[in-house]
């Protein structure tokens, strides 16, 4: 038999100090190198490796993230380097994944696992639903799940049906799972490590279309910073971000729908129309104080996402600024979102996806005579 | 054509087909191989269970000759000792009187709902009574009396039927799963206890629980696949009851029966008869022996019925009838092993009466505790959905704390304006 692993979670009792060595390692190995372009996947990828190398209990499994590293490369290398132990193939079977995860999480282990693709997480949704986010409740606590279920999601790669879906309002719904989607990178390496090290189960929304993305990053300096301030930073979780500072509007946007947003600001400042964009973040928690800041000061506002509209997380958003920001409206806010129709055929997404001239037209609507 | 359980081999399979014996020797690990070795069967005969399900004490009380107990080679079942057998008949005794306890409470409006394992006491204290104090176990919302005989306080193990909260036990500490609800689905964690364990390199094994029905469900394959595949100790335990609420077996399932499943996973199935607690901690034992010393998991299939209905809310009568019934009462599990331990000399006056005592003992706790108005903490509803709470959390937490008060205020003021 191969040697064993010990684990070091703290979730259910188990207590560690690797976290903190990890930490002054990858301080130490910082370089002044710079920033470089560096892909969504990378930051993934070694946002992944480094929660590995700081905790032993950090295990990640799925279909096909072994040997190959994963459909989309997410996982590569890692069972190369943590040993098929801790980086391992399951069996074709997502309800088998995701409920095996929560046995680990039970009994000491952080699970990181892949769902394929978003619409082939769907066989696990009852496990999702009626154990990963209820155990921590049912238990008054004294069982936590510190588990990440990575889920490639949404469209605009040209994929076949069942590939594209975006199912991020499903978890939303559910009370007692966090929803995290970088948008950027740097956020990419952050918030997935943020979610390894959470103790409550994070559904892990990852914008396909953005996986090989490059942002301008010092990578080094990302890892030594989340290692150094591993007690008292400033977590992601429940903060949005400005990605770009505006005065007229307010473009709300998470995920997928980000760079569309900053690219639909970028063309109205052309025409003198100044655009703030709020990226969300994580959608649950939810940070309502930045979104109503944002849409206090503009008195306009539009909230932007790939999904249907009807029921979605783009409704929920509307609803809370509505309830927060009433008398500062200049306009009603307004939607660009996915039509309410089944994700489409790859010669017809570019209908579908909510594109700049769309977001401007919404913009256009916001009653600027007045 | 040989079964395999070990996925290492699978890449010599592409090449050249090996001859069968040395197929055998690379494919099968554990208990299959010994078997091979020590009986001279073949791997498929140690797999599939024996051609009769294993019973050792007969519906009379009397043990049966060990020829007809359905011992085969292979599947041979040593006799439990008369200490193990009368704290068993102990705890039979005292989960029969819960059972009924709880009934009658449930019919007081003292509990919401309580499926009741009357009937299936056996298979109740067996799974409790196989496992080591490390061991872990995966029970059904039909398995309270198991989980209080793991140790489990019979009030913290009825919480979930009294209405106050979802769970009343903290399973860390007893190593007892809460008691699951949307069928099957336990499993899975079963599976994951199991291999986390294993990494660590515990010898931890994992009982998991589940009814006929629940056989139907997709994770009752998932989770007897992915335990063979990454080759876990867990014992998946199968209470055959007959009925899925009112859905009889031959609806669920028309395979030889529950416990052949077992070889399409490569892993060896067997059945007992369900309300021989004799048969059953002789083939519970030796299932948690085997796969402590890696034999992977194990598919027992226990042949039990349910004699009262599905839960209060359920009326039995419209789907069996009373005749099958009766022939049931007659294989009650308690009366037969009360007159094979009192034959034996095992049991006397003086033991019934000690044991009927703390039965009592036992009743009386469940009637005091769930007789009690619990207070329960509205901000209970908060305090628990996630470690790490978010703000809405927070604002609705104040939004029913506001409520709450302004209605106390009420109430005083409603008690002054009487006055």
């Amino acid at each position: 038999m191969s040697p064993t692993i010990t684990t070091s979670s703290e979730a259910n009792g188990n207590v560690s100090s690797a976290t903190a060595r990890a930490a002054a390692s990858a301080a130490a190995n910082a370089e002044e190198a710079g920033p470089q372009p560096v892909t969504m996947a990378k930051a993934l990828n070694t946002a992944m490796a480094d929660a590995m190398h700081a905790d032993d209990s950090v295990l990640v499994f799925g279909e096909d993230v072994g040997m190959l590293g994963g459909v989309f490369r997410i996982t590569d290398g890692l069972m190369k380097t943590f040993g098929e132990q801790r980086c391992f193939d399951t069996p074709l079977a997502e309800s088998g994944i995701v409920g095996m995860a929560v046995g680990m999480a039970i009994n000491g282990m952080r699970p990181v696992i892949e769902m394929q693709f978003d619409a082939f997480a769907y066989p696990a949704f009852e496990q999702i639903v009626s154990h990963v986010a209820k155990m921590h409740n049912r238990t008054k606590g004294r069982v936590k799940l510190p588990m990440v279920i990575r889920v490639p999601y949404a469209g605009g790669i040209g994929g076949v049906e069942h590939h594209c879906d975006s199912s991020e309002s499903y978890y939303a719904h559910t009370a007692g799972l966090k929803v995290y989607t970088p948008a950027t990178v740097a956020d990419a390496y952050r918030m997935l490590r943020e979610a390894i090290d959470s103790d409550d189960p994070v559904m892990f929304m990852e914008p396909k279309k953005l996986y090989w993305s490059k942002d301008l990053v010092d990578l080094d300096a990302l890892r030594a910073e989340y290692g150094r301030q591993a007690d008292g930073r400033e977590a992601t979780e429940g903060r949005a971000a400005v990605a770009r500072s505006g005065t007229d509007a307010t473009l709300i946007a998470y995920g997928p729908s980000v760079p569309t947003a900053l690219a639909a600001a970028a063309a109205a400042a052309e025409e003198g129309r100044s655009l703030e964009v709020i990226d969300i973040r994580t959608i649950v928690p939810f940070d309502d104080a930045t979104v109503a800041a944002s849409v206090r000061k503009t008195g306009r506002a539009v909230v932007i996402a790939e999904a249907h509209g009807f029921a979605s997380v783009s409704s929920e958003i509307v609803a809370r600024i509505q309830e927060r920001c009433f008398h500062y409206l200049a306009a009603p806010i307004r939607r660009v979102t996915g039509f309410d129709v089944p994700y489409p055929a790859p010669k017809l997404e570019h209908h579908y996806l909510p594109g700049v001239d769309r977001i401007l037209d919404a913009v256009d609507d916001l009653q600027w005579e007045d | 054509m040989t079964i395999s359980a070990d996925r290492s081999a699978r890449g010599e399979m592409s090449g050249d087909q090996p001859a069968p014996e040395q197929a055998e020797a690379t494919y099968l690990s554990g208990a299959a191989v010994d078997a091979v070795r020590k009986f001279g069967i073949t791997a498929e005969d140690y797999m599939l269970p024996a051609r009769h399900q294993i019973q050792m004490v007969d519906q009379e009380g009397n043990l049966k000759h060990h020829s007809e107990q359905g011992a085969e080679p292979g599947h041979e079942y040593p006799l439990p000792g008369d200490e193990e057998l009368l704290a068993a008949y102990e705890q039979l005794v005292v989960g029969r009187r819960v059972n009924d306890q709880n009934s009658a409470l449930v019919r007081q409006g003292r509990m919401a709902v309580y499926p009741s394992s009357h009937g299936q006491e056996a298979c109740q204290i067996a799974a409790a009574l196989c496992l080591a104090e490390g061991d872990w176990m995966f029970p059904t919302y039909r398995d309270a009396v198991a989980v209080m005989a793991r140790g489990v306080d019979p009030i913290e193990a009825m919480t979930i039927f009294r209405g106050d909260w979802h769970g009343g036990y903290d399973p860390l500490k007893h190593k007892v799963g809460i008691q699951c609800t949307p069928l099957t689905t336990q499993l899975l964690h079963a599976v994951g206890v199991a291999h986390a364990a294993k990494l660590r390199g515990e010898d931890t094994v994992v009982l998991a629980m589940c009814g006929d029905g629940a056989t139907s469900e997709g994770d009752f394959h998932e989770a007897l696949n992915f335990a063979a595949v990454f080759h876990l100790p867990v014992i998946f335990f199968v209470q055959n009851n007959q009925y899925a609420i009112s859905v009889p077996l031959a609806h669920q399932s028309v395979a030889p029966s529950l416990a052949h499943k077992a070889v399409g996973y490569g892993m060896a199935g067997e059945r007992v008869d369900g309300n021989d607690v004799v048969a059953l901690l002789a083939v519970l034992d030796r299932a948690v022996k085997l796969a402590r010393e890696g034999s992977g998991p194990l598919l027992v299939e226990a042949h039990t019925y349910r004699m009262q209905a599905h839960t209060n809310a359920d009326d039995a009568t419209r789907y069996r009838q009373d005749t099958e019934v009766a022939q049931w009462v007659a294989r009650d599990p308690l009366t037969r092993m009360k007159k094979y331990l009192t034959d034996k000399g095992v049991l006397d006056d003086g033991g019934d009466a000690r044991i009927a005592e703390k039965a009592e003992a036992v009743a009386t706790q469940l009637r005091t505790g769930l007789g009690e108005d619990v207070r329960v903490d509205p901000q209970d509803l908060f305090k628990h959905v996630f470690a790490t709470p978010t703000p809405q959390l927070a604002q609705q937490s104040a939004l029913l704390a506001d409520e709450l008060a302004r209605d106390a205020a009420g109430a005083i003021s409603e008690e002054e304006t009487d006055k």
